[in-house]
């Protein structure tokens, strides 16, 4: 009997879709039963989203105050409480998931499979390590939960299907007061989001200056593409640091990534390798992004780049 | 006035490509070159911040490993740590059974503050610190890029994919590194010399009263499908061709 919960990430109003790729992976465990936590301060359209996706049983709903915010601390006892009777409880290998679920499996006694690229039974994963340059199959003890993190760019996100079944649940756990959020601000913007985004454009270091980044924005806006950058953008101080993209950023797989600029270090690589479509556009011929690219372009960038959206431009303009 | 704890991992250095041993039971490590665990530096640096500023009385390094991560301590001890308390263990360790360690350390030098790493660049769990705070029952800030300390809270600005999340927790606390908190400083020669005659604790994992029991067993090590190099074109006519014949911009 494999008894799956899902533990669902939301920004207060909306399911992310990492909780769709969760329930892919949820689903190779082939479980009996695959619940989908919502802890929430009001979260009742949020379970009613996640009652849609296919493959799910049920949805665990705890409306309460102290879950307004996601914080790890006061989210993990509620979690590790509604454990009891899973298998197997699962999150994104989001910053969210990331922060939460070590927290869980510690207070459940029992250590964490990180990044879950692939289910090979219930009980042995496969997982990258040294910054993607190995992957491992981790096997765990099949008389202990298995607490994991799924690593978003290995599953796309399971469909709509018939709704679950929402339970509203209330958990008799003192939750700690020790733990304040203050605030959060995102580098906004009308882009789509980069962890989702189909298509995502990224400037490095070459682009030399904020002002040289608004070419590569100028071309994501073109693309209808989400803004990406190399770690080397982001410390030169071109772009904010939630727009990089690598083993130290997000890792993504879209099914056209543009890289204007980037040498391609193996920790940017790592964040780009499951794309579909590589495209490198670099004045270096030697640089090695151009290694994993399906296509390449050796050209001066301030030249290409404003040529490429001319053409790209001309070329929407000739459709019906 | 109180000690801050961090916690340090030896680990391959982050410029060193490792690659797989050809019988898949591993990664080839032995004879390269050994460094602090980036984000661990970067929590060294941190505390002695913290303490430069006057908000702690200490900075205590502590790590579980055998006994040449003693050279990971002396280099921590020579950037500024007061003393250091290495753990005797050997072989790969589960991020809970270091949160373990952690957790009984943190029982018994009572720190005001405990700074880890967010992951290690060898095995990329990224647990240890949120397990530590867990079983503590202490707030945790993690991915931390600022971090500030007034009176008894620490106020923590955390990178999120989101963007940017402040927190303040009440301490003791557990914060771990994002790359951007810091930039760490350079060890000078008279400090390494200085660092030989600092205090450095060893202690047998045994002693810290919990069962070390591994959970997991890792195996089957892989180098990831090479992904072969492509078309190259030679301008950006050609590009756009190839986008089109890719239906990749419809």
């Amino acid at each position: 009997m494999t008894r799956v919960l899902v533990v669902a990430e939301h920004d207060g109003a909306r399911l992310d879709p990492s909780t769709a790729k969760c329930v892919r992976c949820a689903l190779d465990l082939q479980p009996t039963a695959l619940v989908v936590a919502v802890l929430a301060q009001s979260g009742a359209d949020i379970a009613a989203q996640a009652a849609r996706l296919a493959g799910v049983t049920d949805v665990a709903l705890v409306d309460a105050p102290h879950n307004a915010a996601p914080l790890a601390a006061v989210l993990a006892p509620q979690l590790a409480s509604l454990a009891g009777g899973f298998t197997h409880v699962l999150g994104p290998s989001s910053t969210f998931g990331k922060d939460l679920l070590p927290r869980i499996a510690a207070l459940l006694g029992v250590g964490q499979i990180s990044d879950v690229l692939a289910v090979l039974g219930p009980h042995s994963f496969r997982r990258p390590i040294y910054a993607g340059n190995a992957a491992v199959t981790v096997t765990a003890d099949p008389e202990r939960v298995v607490v994991a993190t799924v690593r978003l760019a290995s599953y796309t996100g399971v469909g709509s299907g018939p709704p679950a079944p929402v339970t509203q649940r209330t958990l008799d756990v003192a939750v700690p007061s020790h733990t304040r959020f203050v605030s959060r601000r995102g580098s906004g913007g009308a882009r789509p989001d980069l962890m989702t985004a189909k298509r995502v454009v990224s400037g490095g270091r070459a682009l030399g200056s904020a002002q040289g980044f608004q070419l590569v924005a100028e071309l994501a806006d073109e693309l209808g593409a989400a803004l990406g950058a190399s770690r080397a953008a982001v410390d030169s101080g071109f772009v904010a640091n939630d727009l990089q993209v690598g083993q130290t950023g997000k890792i993504i797989a879209p099914e056209l990534y543009v890289a204007v600029g980037i040498s391609g270090a193996i920790q940017h690589v790592t964040g780009i390798k499951d794309a579909r479509t590589i495209v490198a556009i670099n004045k270096d011929p030697e640089a090695p992004i151009f290694e994993i690219a399906d296509i390449g372009l050796v050209a001066d960038l301030f030249q290409a780049i404003p040529e490429l959206i001319d053409t790209l431009r001309a070329q929407r303009a000739l459709k019906p | 006035m109180q000690t801050i704890m961090v916690g340090i991992k030896r680990v391959v250095d982050y410029n060193v490509r490792v690659r797989v041993k050809p019988d898949g039971s591993g990664m080839a490590t032995s004879g390269l070159k050994m460094s602090i665990n980036p984000f661990d530096e970067i929590a060294i640096e941190a505390a002695l911040r913290l303490k430069e500023s006057g908000a702690f009385a200490q900075v205590l390094l502590v790590t579980i490993g055998p006994a040449e991560a003693e050279q990971q301590l002396r280099t921590g001890l020579a950037m500024g740590a007061d003393r250091a308390i290495r753990v005797d263990a050997s072989g790969e360790l589960e991020p809970l059974t270091v949160a373990r360690a952690l957790h009984a350390l943190a029982l018994r030098e009572q720190p005001g503050l405990v700074v880890l790493g967010k992951q290690a660049v060898d095995d990329d769990y990224g647990q240890t610190g949120q397990m530590l705070a867990a079983l503590w029952d202490r707030p945790q800030a993690t991915f931390a890029s600022a971090l500030t300390i007034d009176g008894n809270v620490a106020t923590v600005t955390r990178e999120i994919d989101a963007g940017l999340e402040m927190l303040e927790i009440e301490l003791p606390a557990v914060v771990t590194t994002d790359l951007r908190l810091n930039q760490p400083r350079y060890v000078k020669l008279p400090e390494i010399l200085k660092a030989k005659s600092k205090p450095l604790l060893v202690m047998p994992l045994a002693s810290l009263g919990f069962p070390v029991a591994p959970q997991f067993t890792v195996h089957d090590y892989t180098s990831p499908p090479a992904r072969g190099a492509g078309l190259r074109v030679k301008n950006v006519a050609e590009l756009v061709a190839a986008l089109n014949a890719r239906g990749v911009l419809s």
